[in-house]
This record gives structure tokens, sequence and C-alpha cells, in this order.
């Protein structure tokens, strides 16, 4: 089956853009032959503009996976993706999305690729997710916390790596060599989130890693202080509840409870 | 000779000028920014738009609306596209006469229609239906184009002029895909300029081409030639209309005081109705 879905019963302008569709997207000779053309100079302009448009999208979504396994890897592995995966959305920023997919049936026994690529692709989405105010140090004083809610920022998104892919991303950020793969097994619980215009990760703790997913939706601060009580003992579950507020509201986690 | 009423002169907004834009004074009447690129729900890129906003009137450019698909428009986009709309109370609202999409599949290239009487009926529902949607007049712009097809019923003027005469959408006008479109296809740019209804055009785009192999690439790399200024004059001396003249540049991009230069250069040209400054 193609790639491109047949409309049924197209005619007319319908069967031509159908038919020049599949020219685009996979060189069907038969459908260029179908294209009612006075002058056929310029397909292979448009298919040109197609691949490169896609290429380019690529490319550019993806600087530090690139990086990693070198410029000839990466466009190898772009032109096998958009030979297997044609664009859907009006918006290239979708088409990036698929790529990780197909680094890791191709990287197989490289899985930091795939993994570095999930990660750029996350901070992405984060660049452009939805604005909201953030909670910030100086704000706690001025909020009710008996009854607040604590609430991530709407950029938060949660990501599980299997190799140090974050750690390769952070080194190829400071334009270091990356360190060496690690296929160890470890798990690596990351959040990502946009602080103003930054956008940042960090792994998360044992801690974190059970509480920072349920203030997706949100959790009350006193049943938050009452859960750490329970399981640490009223001093040191509360210093912890403190000093958790205090860490994600200077890293901009927190949406502001009153605004 | 009727010269024009007041043109506005304006650039798009693009990366590497942010900065001049946000933080300098830039010489400009309106700012064009490409609408996809801003149809994101936050960060830097609203940002960026709202704080250009604040200093300068922005038009809307389009390249997804694909206006000639026999499919119908995209309802989802167009709602995205009246939300940015609202938001930013654009001057005016562009997009291409060609298509992109078909069925489930986007090919992100701004692809030629056919001029038939068949094709007319599309877009001019899919133009109707986008403005009920987007509360606005939309404005069409002419392509650039390396195709032509067989059994085409009309020329492309023609196509152009009874689209704006069946839904009243306004004209942006790109010169140089006048010329590239003239030299790919052999028909003469000043018939087109004629057929063209010029009390429609809202806005023109200048911009420079590429010589392929075989035909005119329209790259948007280069500076503006001087055979598009010389349009650019023929279609001014003509236009009785206000409008808003900028500089399109996409790729290979300059700084802005080149930009800045070209844009002086339209206004000397608007000015004087000719290419006298040559």
């Amino acid at each position: 089956m193609g790639l491109i879905a047949t409309r049924p019963n197209a005619t007319g302008l319908g069967a031509m853009q159908a038919d020049f569709c599949r020219w685009l997207a996979e060189a069907d000779e038969c459908a260029a032959e179908r294209l009612p053309l006075a002058d056929r100079r310029g397909l292979s302009v448009y298919q040109n503009n197609y691949r490169a448009q896609l290429m380019d999208c690529l490319e550019a979504s993806y600087p530090q996976t690139l990086t990693l396994i070198g410029v000839d890897a990466f466009r190898s592995a772009a032109a096998h993706h958009v030979d297997a995966v044609p664009p859907h959305s009006w918006t290239l920023d979708e088409y990036a999305e698929g790529l990780p997919g197909t680094l890791a049936a191709l990287f197989p026994d490289q899985p930091e690729t795939a993994d570095l690529a999930r990660l750029e692709l996350a901070l992405s989405e984060a660049f452009v997710a939805p604005d909201a105010p953030a909670l910030s140090l100086a704000d706690i004083p001025d909020v009710a916390w008996d009854t607040a809610t604590l609430r991530l920022v709407p950029s938060a998104t949660f990501l599980t790596l299997s190799t140090n892919a974050a750690d390769i991303w952070a080194a190829l950020n400071r334009e270091e060599a990356p360190p060496p793969a690690d296929h160890g097994g470890d798990v690596r619980a990351l959040i990502l989130w946009r602080q103003d215009f930054t956008c940042c990760f960090q792994l998360m703790d044992a801690q974190e890693t059970a509480l920072l997913p349920r203030l997706a939706t949100s959790l009350r601060f006193e049943t938050m202080c009452e859960e750490l009580v329970d399981a640490l003992g009223a001093d040191h579950g509360l210093a912890l509840a403190g000093e958790l507020l205090a860490r994600w509201s200077q890293a901009g986690l927190l949406r502001h409870p009153d605004r | 000779m009727t010269p024009p009423l007041s043109p506005r002169f304006g650039l798009g907004l693009r990366k590497p000028h942010y900065h001049d834009f946000l933080e300098g004074d830039v010489p400009v009447d309106f700012v064009e920014v490409i609408s996809e690129n801003f149809m994101v729900p936050g960060g830097r890129p609203r940002d960026v738009l709202r704080r250009v906003r604040e200093k300068h009137p922005v038009a809307l450019h389009g390249v997804s609306m694909s206006i000639g698909s026999a499919d119908g428009i995209d309802r989802d986009y167009l709602l995205r596209l009246r939300a940015l709309a609202d938001e930013v109370e654009p001057m005016l609202v562009s997009d291409h006469l060609c298509w992109t999409r078909t069925g489930g599949f986007n090919s992100h290239d701004l692809l030629p229609l056919p001029y038939t009487e068949e094709a007319l009926d599309v877009v001019c529902r899919n133009v109707e239906q986008a403005q009920d949607i987007l509360r606005r007049t939309l404005v069409i712009e002419n392509p650039s184009s390396y195709l032509a097809f067989t059994g085409a019923e009309m020329s492309e003027w023609e196509f152009i002029a009874a689209l704006c005469q069946r839904t009243g959408c306004g004209l942006l006008l790109d010169v140089n895909n006048i010329h590239v479109s003239a030299v790919n296809h052999g028909f003469d740019a000043h018939a087109y300029i004629a057929g063209v209804p010029l009390d429609q055009v809202r806005q023109i785009h200048l911009a420079g081409h590429t010589q392929g192999r075989e035909l005119l690439i329209d790259t948007h790399d280069q500076p503006v030639p001087d055979p598009v200024w010389a349009l650019f004059g023929t279609v001014m001396r003509k236009l009785g209309t206000d409008v808003a003249v900028m500089i399109e540049r996409d790729d290979n991009i300059p700084p802005l005081a080149d930009l800045l230069d070209e844009l002086d250069v339209a206004r000397s040209i608007a000015r004087n109705g000719s290419v006298a400054w040559a």
C-alpha cells in the first residue's frame, strides 16, 4: 500500500492532487505520467523542494543528535524517515515528532541516539508550551499554604531514558566531547520545563519521582506535608516539604496558585 | 498617471533581526510574519510577536491554508489562525493561490493549480469558507510556478480576476512571482499586470530568485533584481489604491541595514513611479 491514501471516486482536481502527492512522496512515475502537464521540466523542482523542506526541518529539530552521530549518518537516517513517513499536519513542527522512532529502529545497538532525540523533541515542545505565571521564591510568604494546591507549569513534562543521553546532551550543549554511551539499563527519570524562555531539565530523585507527576494535575500542599510527615516523621517530613517547595519554586516549576 | 495613496513600506520579520526589531527603532511602516511560526501555544515566539506588535502594525502571511485543496479547507487550522489574528489584530491576513494538502498528506510546498473552471469553483468555495471562519477578508498571493497544465481554461491573471470578483478577496501581488512565472512559462508579465484587478491589490511582495538549470526558482535568497524593480515601477504607476509594499527575504538573510536600503529603493520607485533611481 502506498503512503498516500486514495480518495474514493476522486476525479478531476482531486485525482490530480492525489497523483501529484504520490509523485512527491513516493516518486511514483505512473502517478507523474497521469498528471496533465503541458511542460514536465518543473516536476523535479517540486520534489526537490518537498524533500529539502523535510530534511531541513529534521536537521533543525535535532542539532545535538546530528552532532552525536555525524552529518552523514543523520542525513541518511533523515532521508530514510522522509521516504517512510509522509507529513500529515499543517505544521512542520509535528513532522519532527516521528524521528526518534525511526532512529530507534535504525540504531538498535545505540539506544542513546533515540534517547537524545527524544530529549531534544521534549525540549522543543516545552519551548512553545502555554505560558502561565510561575511561583517564585519571593511569592512563597504571600500564599495561603493551608489551602493552596501545587501544580506544575504547563510546559512541564516527564521523560524516562534508558541511557545517559541527558549527560550527552549537556556535554554537547557545552560544545564538549560527549561521555561514552552508557547502556547499563539504569532508568533515568527526567522532568523538563521552561523557565521564562529557557528550557530546562533535571534528573528526579526518588522523592520527586513519586511526587512531581501528581503535580501535573494538582496536589494540596497540606496533603503533601501530611504524607511526608507520615513517611518520615514530623521534623524531617516538614523540613523536606519546605525544601521541596523552595527548590521547585526557585526552578520555576510551579504555577502560581493565585494567578 | 494616478500616484498611489500613501503606500506603506515594511519587511518580513526574520529571526536574525529579532533583536533589531525588539530593541531598536526600525524605520518601517509594518512588519509581516509567517503565521504558522506563531501559531503555537506560548513561549518566546508569541512573546516576540506581542512585543513587535506593540511597535508596528503586523500582517499575517500564511503558507498552510491550502486554499486550492479539492478536499476543502482545514477548519482546525483556520480556527487556530483566527485565534492568532484576534490577538494580533493584523492589518491583513494572506496566503497563497496554491494547494499544499490532499487527504491526510501535507506537502509543505506551494503546489500549482490548473486554471480551470473546476479549480476556480474549489478555490472560491474555500476562500469564502475561510473568510467566514476568519471573519476577515482574505488576501491571496499570486504564486510562482514551475509547471503548466494541459486543459487550462484561462490564464493565471484571468483566474485571479475571477477569484477576486467572486469572493471579494484582496490580492497580494508578488512581483517577483510574476517575473519568475513569466520567464518559466513564456507569458508577458505586462499582460499579467494589465489583467489582474489592481484595485484589489492590498500588498506587494518584492523578492529575488535564482536561475536553476532550466527554470527560474523562487528562492527569496537574493536581492531584488532589476527586472523585478522594473515591473514594480510599472505596477506602482498603475495602482490607485493604498498598498503595503515589502521586501520578502527568507534565506541567505543579510543584515537588516541591507534590507532597509532595498526598501528605500522601493520607496524611491513608488515616489517617482519609475526606475529612474538606477
